[in-house]
């Protein structure tokens, strides 16, 4: 105990003899600490920045989108005639328990005219419970209801881009006539702007109106009852990947499939969707901190030449040391101590300076800031370590200098 | 009483290429307690090679050394550090304080490895230059100081872990000769006054003549072993150099 007071004492006299020198080492240290702080900071940022968005989509939202249908050995290929019918939907809502909310949707695309303006679209048909499990909302106006949808009433709600399109600035909307196939629809709602993806698609260029109205005005009756897709909002909380199977289950029932044969469908969950966007934050993020360690590495290896500089300029130093009684092991003590505080003042330093970073660049590209001990607890034992582990060689290489030899060392 | 030193046909070679050079050819030797000997001889003469081992720097190659009634000719390395520790003090031609390290500091290093608190140390420091006449300047840095004074920062470290013996190799060879005498006065004064066991490397006769005994080297053997008033006289009578003085 007195002996490590005793070589910590010695250790700060020793660089405090070199403050330049010292200070230039540490600065090393502190980078590297510094930006390995700030990469795993911001990366668990973007990681959080993404999910958010991917919860912007809707909650425990899983999407049914029609398989290929195999007849006679050839496949028709993603976006063959659909699979998926608004009876299947029904059923999803009637037998699956996890299931809350369901509905669906088939798109199409229409010149839709107001005025002089007109502007080409995707048309939309759904059913009222689409603004829920969409987890939508309506910005101005409503949204249509079951009556309008029971009587194929002719009333649109507009994405923002369409309403920028086709009104002046400060007009209202609501209550517009508009035409779409040659028929008239009055405006009823405008849909709260969902941006763009992070696909690069305008999610807010698109007008939305009842199933039923759709059916007969403008999408067409060719194929009745068929739909693009059915989406299904889970119950909070509720496992998506059962629920997936359970929605299966009652699809392939009713598509009347042996157990041999493949689904005509595919259930998407979100969780699929997320992990996919979770992997590239975390490969970036892993990029990152890659470079953050060699810039450790480097601090790293600033301590070990700065330690070999230092045992070969203070050879006589040690010559003494061993004279007036000093073992080996003192020396090595001695040195890997001088090693250590600077990696761990560096260290500190770091931690301080990559966290005030991290929170100021996550401010400045807004995303959230998020504060992990692991992180630093992993930055402390990581600068501690790189202190032991290049410090040793040159304390080793001191401890075993032979005390004669360095006495006449000039 | 026991010897404080006591060597029996030590030897010591060295592989110069492919060349062994005998560097010690067999010395035996005892010295007393409270005895204060030079030993001289040319360079190579293997004066120094004797003083490393006597000073636990360095291990025979054959023979036997008993420091203070104990056999330390095998032993390790820390074994040697713990007995440089507790029983030997070092005063070298070239001083070797660590620089801009305060006289104080110098002092007190002997005692960091010898597990004394703190504030032991610290006082133990405080007396062993004070005892040098040194107290007004324990904050000074050896660049600080002149040749003279920290030649004796060095004795006071030597003397700090109160030592058996007290190894001088050349403790006038970086000095003018006015300084020489007062560093000599002092070890002869810690040997006459407080029965210190001195050994000395010099070569030069007048240093050598504050010795009781003067002990030749040559080659590797020891020539010759005057004790007594008749050594210190026989150097005596040439006198140091007066023109030198100021």
């Amino acid at each position: 105990m007195k002996f490590l007071r005793m070589t910590l004492t010695a250790a700060f006299r020793a660089l405090r003899r070199n403050k330049m020198r010292s200070a230039l080492t540490i600065l090393g240290i502190v980078i590297g600490v510094g930006a390995v702080i700030a990469t795993v900071g911001l990366g668990q940022g973007a990681a959080a920045a993404v999910q958010d968005q991917i919860r912007s989509l809707g909650t425990n939202l899983l999407i049914v989108v029609p398989g290929t249908q195999r007849r006679g050995g050839a496949h028709s290929g993603w976006g063959g005639a659909s699979t998926l019918s608004v009876l299947d939907a029904r059923a999803i809502e009637r037998e699956s328990a996890g299931v809350r909310a369901v509905s669906y949707v088939r798109r199409g695309s229409a010149q839709v005219l107001y005025g002089n303006q007109n502007w080409r679209t995707t048309v939309q048909a759904t059913t009222p419970s689409y603004l829920y499990v969409s987890d939508s909302e309506v910005s101005q106006g409503e949204f249509f209801d079951d009556r309008d949808m029971k009587i194929g009433a002719r009333v649109v709600v507009l994405g923002e881009t369409l309403v920028s399109q086709l009104f002046e600035a400060g007009e209202d909307p609501i209550g517009a006539v508009l035409r779409i196939k040659d028929t008239s629809f009055r405006v009823i709602g405008v849909l709260e702007s969902k941006g763009g993806s992070s696909f690069g698609d305008d999610r807010d260029d698109l007008v939305l109106m009842p199933f039923t109205t759709a059916e007969r005005r403008v999408l067409g009756t060719t194929a009745p009852g068929a739909v693009q897709n059915i989406m299904a909002s889970g119950h909070t909380g509720e496992d998506a990947h059962g629920v997936a199977l359970e929605i299966e289950d009652i699809l392939r029932q009713r598509h009347d499939l042996r157990p041999d044969q493949e689904s005509d469908f595919t259930v998407h969950t979100q969780d699929q969707f997320s992990s996919a966007m979770q992997n590239v934050t975390k490969i970036l993020a892993s990029v990152l901190l890659g470079i953050a360690s060699i810039s450790l590495l480097v601090g790293g290896i600033g301590i070990m030449n700065i330690l070999l500089v230092s045992v070969t300029e203070r050879t006589r130093e040690i010559g003494i040391r061993m004279a007036v009684g000093a073992k080996g092991r003192h020396i090595l003590v001695q040195f890997l101590v001088e090693a250590m505080i600077l990696s761990v003042i560096g260290g500190l330093i770091g931690i301080i300076l990559g966290l005030a970073g991290t929170q100021a660049i996550a401010h400045f590209v807004e995303i959230p800031f998020v504060f992990s001990p692991g992180t630093i607890l992993f930055a402390v034992l990581f600068s501690g370590s790189v202190g032991i582990f290049f410090g040793f060689y040159p304390a080793r290489k001191a401890s075993n200098l032979d005390p004669i030899a360095s006495l006449r060392y000039e | 009483m026991t010897e404080v030193i006591e060597t029996r046909g030590l030897k010591k070679d060295f592989a110069r290429g492919d060349v062994r050079v005998h560097a010690l050819n067999g010395i035996s030797v005892s010295i007393a307690p409270g005895e204060f000997v030079a030993i001289v001889g040319k360079s190579g003469s293997g004066k120094s090679t004797f003083m490393n081992i006597l000073g636990c720097l360095d291990r025979p190659s054959e023979g036997s050394y008993f420091l203070d009634g104990q056999d330390v000719a095998g032993l390790s390395a820390d074994e040697r550090a713990e007995l440089r520790s507790h029983k030997i003090g070092f005063v070298f031609q070239a001083f070797n304080l660590i620089p801009r390290t305060s006289a104080l500091e110098n002092v007190e290093l002997p005692l960091i490895y010898n597990g004394i608190s703190r504030a032991e140390q610290t006082r133990r420091a405080r007396e062993s230059l004070d005892k040098l006449g040194l107290g007004e300047r324990v904050d000074h840095h050896p660049s600080e100081l002149s040749g003279g004074e920290q030649q004796r920062v060095a004795i006071a470290r030597a003397l700090v872990n109160r030592p058996k013996l007290l190894l001088a190799d050349e403790p006038t060879g970086n000095l003018d000769s006015r300084t020489s005498l007062e560093i000599m006065s002092i070890l002869e004064q810690l040997n006459r006054g407080e029965g210190l066991t001195v050994i000395l490397v010099t070569h030069e006769d007048d240093i050598a003549a504050f010795a009781d005994r003067v002990l030749t080297f040559s080659d590797g053997e020891v020539v010759s072993d005057e004790s007594g008033a008749r050594a210190g006289k026989r150097v005596r009578a040439d006198g140091p150099d007066q023109e030198t003085r100021p």
